[in-house]
């Protein structure tokens, strides 16, 4: 699946976007593994209550099934208006 | 209904204008602005705006068909813009008409409310020394929410 990365999240991993090949059920299963996989991830995702996820363009909640997702991104709280 | 998401400035006198001609049979238009403000501590020079193509549209549409089921409105716009704006530069605005004023007027609050939370935009203030700071969503913004 697709995996994107807005603002400061963005920052934090160093890409916008990148192909990520995973068994992961739920988001919060992707988030630990991305997690394990480097410090950069790691402290991205620290403090989930600081981030927001969408699936395939609509918000989802952390605990959302990745079944049949193609699109998953991770954000902070959004600033529009 | 009008959607658009873009990085150039809009002609906000034209825009209302063409809103007020398409408005058949509305009795009421509300129309609200948002600016780029100088920073409370006076050191901002820019703000970027970010977006997520493709979802940021979607979001803002079901914001405002969300808004025109609620209320008894004839149309609604928003205009969002990203990248990079200056001090005292327009942002976005948002229009609603309807037959009588109060449907405009909550509709327009109603609009502004979601898409201060729910669209996916961020902002970030360029700083004068060269720094850049994410600016936080506050608390009484995702409140807001709860009064619909």
């Amino acid at each position: 699946m697709d995996v994107l990365y807005f603002a400061w999240v963005r920052e934090r991993i160093g890409v916008p976007k990148e192909r990520v090949e995973t068994d992961a059920v739920t988001v919060a299963e992707l988030v630990a593994e991305l997690s394990a996989r480097e410090d950069r991830y790691a402290a991205a995702f620290a403090d989930l209550s600081a981030l927001r996820v969408a699936l395939d363009q609509e918000l989802a909640e952390f605990d959302a099934p990745l079944a049949g997702v193609r699109e998953v991104a991770f954000f902070p709280p959004m600033t529009g208006g | 209904m009008r959607i658009v998401v873009q990085d150039a400035p809009f002609d906000l006198a034209a825009e209302t204008e063409r809103f007020a001609q398409g408005a058949a049979g509305a009795g009421a238009i509300v129309t609200f602005t948002g600016v780029v403000r100088e920073a409370d501590t006076g050191t901002m020079t820019a703000m970027d705006i970010e977006h997520y193509p493709g979802m940021t549209e979607k979001a803002l549409t079901s914001i405002a068909a969300e808004a025109l089921s609620r209320w008894d409105l004839t149309d609604a716009l928003v205009i969002h813009r990203f990248g990079r704006l200056h001090t005292g530069e327009q942002i976005m605005m948002v229009a609603t008409a309807a037959r009588h004023r109060v449907a405009a007027f909550e509709a327009a609050e109603y609009l502004m409310d979601y898409l201060k939370s729910r669209a996916p935009f961020w902002k970030k203030e360029i700083l004068a020394e060269g720094d850049a700071a994410w600016v936080a969503a506050k608390d009484d913004d995702e409140a807001a929410l709860t009064r619909w």
